[in-house]
């Protein structure tokens, strides 16, 4: 009956495709024949924009600051890296394992992340990646220390497309990948789970109010966070078959906050966007000294603080307003 | 004996560094992760003073740390001052940003090597006590980090600034109605924080060493004095980092495989037993 | 006699500061209990220490006759316990049909579910939206809550609550800041709510609180001074002393 009283349109309009996401997952297929040249760089594309999908779950849905995501996505990359190096080379089976171990590391780490405020979180997240650095540093007979994990054997995907050195197998395992985890992403965005998520970063302290258990809900979404990255460098580890000591360094953390804010927190598109951009961006940039890079990031992350908080895709939408707004005049 | 007199030298030190920090965010509330940066700063201030213009260590010390202030103000006026009122997030990219320019300005400037120093003859050698060992440097470091902490106590405890500062933190539409020039406060403690730091910085070069990675290396550490610590509060900040200083040291002498796992362990247990850091007031919510 | 809520010798201190003294209160199941006192008498404390919001420094809290001073405050929301707060905390990017399914989906246990999407658990859309009909938000039903005017948005405010089917409701000036004759509706609008719901309202209106109230509790300085019917509160010279010293005040 109350279907009568008002329109609920409204509330369902954004689970709905809208064209324009169509045509944005039409580019990765148009990228495989367009830069046929360039699907290694395509593939970094597709693994950096899982992980910056990871850290927006809960940085931009949950509103967790965190200072070492690359823990997670460190802990997948070993953790795929040792299997494949111990002969248990099947893609999934190591996504799977790589996940379920980020995961489980991510729940462990939350207890610890939603215990204190804004300035603990900052301290425990920063932490538990540098802990983990050291700890690979060390561990050289397990993780190769400094000259990182080799000798994996990938087996071929599914048991029948063996991982090419043109990197086509690698690129559409990437891309999948990437499709199906934003796919998962999107449908928990809106549903009443992704209500109460957005709930809690708008308010946090009404939410135990209206009956919510926040820190449970952070606890989930920082786990998932964590799975996600774990899965994103597993990805990594298979595709290059090589685990470099780097994926746990602080840098690295401080790289994706600095994609996702150029992309757009909060908003799935903003991590896809940001990371193509970013990383198109080093690309043509790659030829410079490495210092300078990180001079230009450090500037860009200013920048963007001071002048451009939301975002490309801030600007998108601002975009669209002046659209219709002109369109009405 | 001689591990917990050297665990107290370094953490001494450790506070002497991050005590900056804990006024900047305590009383500003601002997530300055660019404090190592300035520490840095003055322990190049430093370094260069003595190795290229012949000065001597106890006058450089205070150049740096006037120099890294005189640093933080220009930044303060400029870039600080407006996001005062941002997100923690936002402050926390700003502040990254900065790291990653100085790391990149060191490294340009100075080059990627550890900076050479060499203390004065006074400040070398030991006083051997029985089952003591007290390098000389160390006891500086101890004797000066107690100065400064009681100074710093005193002047936010039991000045008008102090008193002043804590009005504008509390309430700075109040503060300044009642006639405080709220934006010269904040300069102040910024400029306080960040010259503290300098010294630090400056002091650290010893035993911390010196290279365009320090920003980075030593953060966490920073952060974890001042969570444990209480932000805000400077006899917290001295005994988080005193036992931070000594599990440190007596980590790595007694179980040298764990090395910096310790003071990660640390802090975990801290975070399991006091959340709210040792003498953190409880939030009210 | 049963007692929806009670407190037994409640104190909260804030530092060295006595905000509530010993309180003792006991609210009648399905009572229409008024709270009042003077500015700073600590009346919003006593709320935020009934629903957990604070924590007591001693003293007890009983919902319904179980002890729930240790509960966390999501908790005592799942027993029937619901407040609205002085000063409006809404979900200013959310739509108000959104922030209201969010808090029927938490009553309903749905808060959790994260594979069909908010609008297809249609149970919990309906109600929120039967509970927008109720409180005369329907027309604004898809606006952004910060786009409202203030008066609406406490509409908001009470509908969150109400959306937790509380069996005791208490509700701290909602009134505040709405102007006078949309108060007047707000107030039927409350008056109008089942009997079973045990409602403790705190409000300085004192017309309204006569024509609501069936038993008023007089807070001063952290302590209870007095607690009785409206007839007697009205006559005691004790309550006429604090009012007549704030009226001079003001
Ligand atoms: N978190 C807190 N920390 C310190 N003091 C507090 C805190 N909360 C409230 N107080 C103090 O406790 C006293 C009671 O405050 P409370 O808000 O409960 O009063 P109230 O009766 O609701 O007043 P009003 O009618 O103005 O809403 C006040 O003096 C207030 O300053
Ligand atoms: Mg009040």
């Amino acid at each position: 009956m109350n279907k009568s009283m008002i329109d609920l349109t409204p509330l369902t309009r954004a689970t709905r495709w809208h064209p324009a996401e169509l045509a944005f997952w039409l580019l990765p297929v148009a990228g495989y024949f367009l830069l046929q040249d360039n699907l290694v760089l395509l593939t970094q594309i597709a693994i950096t924009a899982l992980f910056c999908l990871s850290l927006d779950l809960i940085l931009g849905f949950a509103g967790i600051v965190s200072l070492g995501h690359t823990a997670f996505f460190g802990i997948g990359a070993y953790a795929a890296g040792l299997m494949a190096a111990h002969g248990h080379g099947d893609p999934l089976l190591g996504l799977l394992v790589a996940g379920i171990c980020a995961g489980i590391a991510g729940f462990i780490s939350s207890l610890l992340v939603l215990r204190g405020a804004d300035l603990t979180r900052l301290m425990v997240t920063l932490g538990v990646a540098m802990m983990l650095y050291e700890l690979a540093n060390k561990l050289t007979p397990i993780t190769g220390g400094v000259d990182g994990l080799q000798g994996m054997e990938i087996q071929p995907l599914f048991g029948s497309f063996a991982f090419d050195m043109f990197g086509k197998t690698a690129y559409w395992y990437a891309v999948g990948v990437l499709f199906v985890m934003f796919v998962i992403a999107r449908r928990l965005v809106h549903s009443p789970f992704g209500l109460s998520l957005k709930g809690i970063r708008q308010n946090v302290g009404r939410m135990p109010a209206i009956g919510a258990p926040v820190n449970a809900r952070l606890a989930a979404v920082y786990t998932l966070g964590a799975l996600y990255a774990g899965i994103a460098g597993a990805l990594l580890a298979q595709t290059t078959q090589f685990v470099a000591l780097d994926v746990l360094s602080f840098n690295r953390s401080a790289e994706l906050l600095l994609i996702l804010v150029l992309g757009g927190s909060g908003c799935l598109y903003g991590a896809l966007i940001g990371t193509i951009v970013f990383m198109t961006a080093h690309h043509f940039l790659s030829d410079m000294n490495p210092e300078y890079w990180q001079f230009w990031l450090g500037l860009l992350l200013v920048l963007i603080v001071l002048f451009a908080r939301d975002g490309v895709m801030g600007g998108v939408r601002r975009l669209g307003a002046l659209g219709k707004g002109g369109a009405k005049a | 004996m001689t591990v917990i007199f050297d665990g107290i030298a370094s953490g001494m030190l450790l506070f002497l560094i991050s005590v900056g920090l804990s006024v900047t965010l305590g009383l500003m509330n601002f997530v300055n992760l660019a404090h190592g940066a300035f520490a840095m700063f003055g322990g190049f201030v430093a370094v260069t003073l003595l190795n290229r213009a012949g000065i001597p260590f106890l006058a450089a010390l205070p150049l740096a740390a006037i120099g890294t202030a005189l640093l933080g103000v220009l930044f303060e006026r400029t870039l600080y001052r407006r996001l005062y009122a941002a997100t923690h997030l936002d402050q926390v990219l700003f502040s990254i940003g900065l790291v990653f320019m100085s790391i990149a300005g060191a490294h340009y400037l100075f080059g990627p090597q550890q900076q050479p120093l060499t203390l004065p003859g006074f400040l070398q050698g030991q006083i051997n006590l029985p089952g003591l060992d007290m390098g000389v440097y160390r006891l500086f470091l101890i004797v000066l980090g107690l100065a400064i902490a009681f100074g710093l106590q005193k002047m936010v405890s039991g000045t008008r600034f102090g008193a002043q500062l804590r009005a504008s933190v509390d309430n700075p539409r109040t503060a300044r109605g009642m006639g405080i020039n709220v934006d010269r406060i904040f300069t102040l403690t910024f400029a306080l924080g960040t010259g503290l730091a300098g010294l630090g910085g400056a002091l650290g070069v010893e035993m911390l060493g010196l290279d365009p990675g320090f920003p980075v290396k030593y953060i966490v550490y920073f952060l974890i004095v001042v969570a444990v610590g209480g932000s805000g509060n400077i006899t917290g900040s001295l005994i988080a980092a005193l036992i931070l200083g000594v599990f440190d040291v007596a980590g790595k002498y007694y179980v040298p495989q764990a090395g910096a796992f310790v003071i990660y362990a640390v802090m975990v247990a801290m975070l399991i037993f006091r959340p709210q850091g040792l003498f953190g007031r409880k939030a009210a919510r | 006699m049963t007692y929806a809520l009670q407190t037994t010798s409640l104190v909260k201190k804030f530092g060295g500061f006595v905000a509530t003294s010993k309180v003792s209160l006991n609210v009648e199941a399905g009572a229409r209990h008024a709270l009042i006192g003077p500015n700073g008498a600590g009346k919003t404390t006593l709320i935020n220490l009934l629903t957990g919001f604070l924590e007591p420094t001693s003293g007890e809290v009983i919902l319904n006759g179980d002890k729930v001073t240790h509960l966390a405050q999501h908790q005592r929301v799942k027993r029937g316990l619901a407040r609205t707060f002085q000063i409006n905390r809404l979900f200013a990017d959310l739509t108000v049909l959104e922030s209201v399914v969010m808090a029927v989906n938490e009553r309903l246990g749905l808060g959790a579910r994260f594979w069909q999407s908010v609008g297809s658990h249609t149970a919990a859309v309906d109600e929120a939206v039967e509970l927008l009909e109720r409180l005369r938000l329907l027309d604004v039903a898809h606006e952004t809550t910060r786009n409202l005017a203030y008066g609406k948005q406490r509409l908001i405010e009470i509908a969150l609550a109400l959306a937790a089917k509380p069996s005791v409701l208490l509700l701290d000036e909602p009134a505040a800041g709405v102007p006078t004759i949309e108060s007047r509706e707000l107030f039927e609008t409350i008056a109008g709510l089942p009997r079973e719901v045990t409602i403790l309202l705190i409000e300085h209106d004192m017309d309204l609180v006569f024509r609501f109230a069936d038993r008023i509790s007089v807070l001063v300085g952290g302590a209870v001074l007095t607690e009785g019917t409206p007839e007697v509160i009205a006559h005691d010279p004790k309550v006429k002393e604090v009012y007549l010293g704030e009226a001079i005040c003001d």
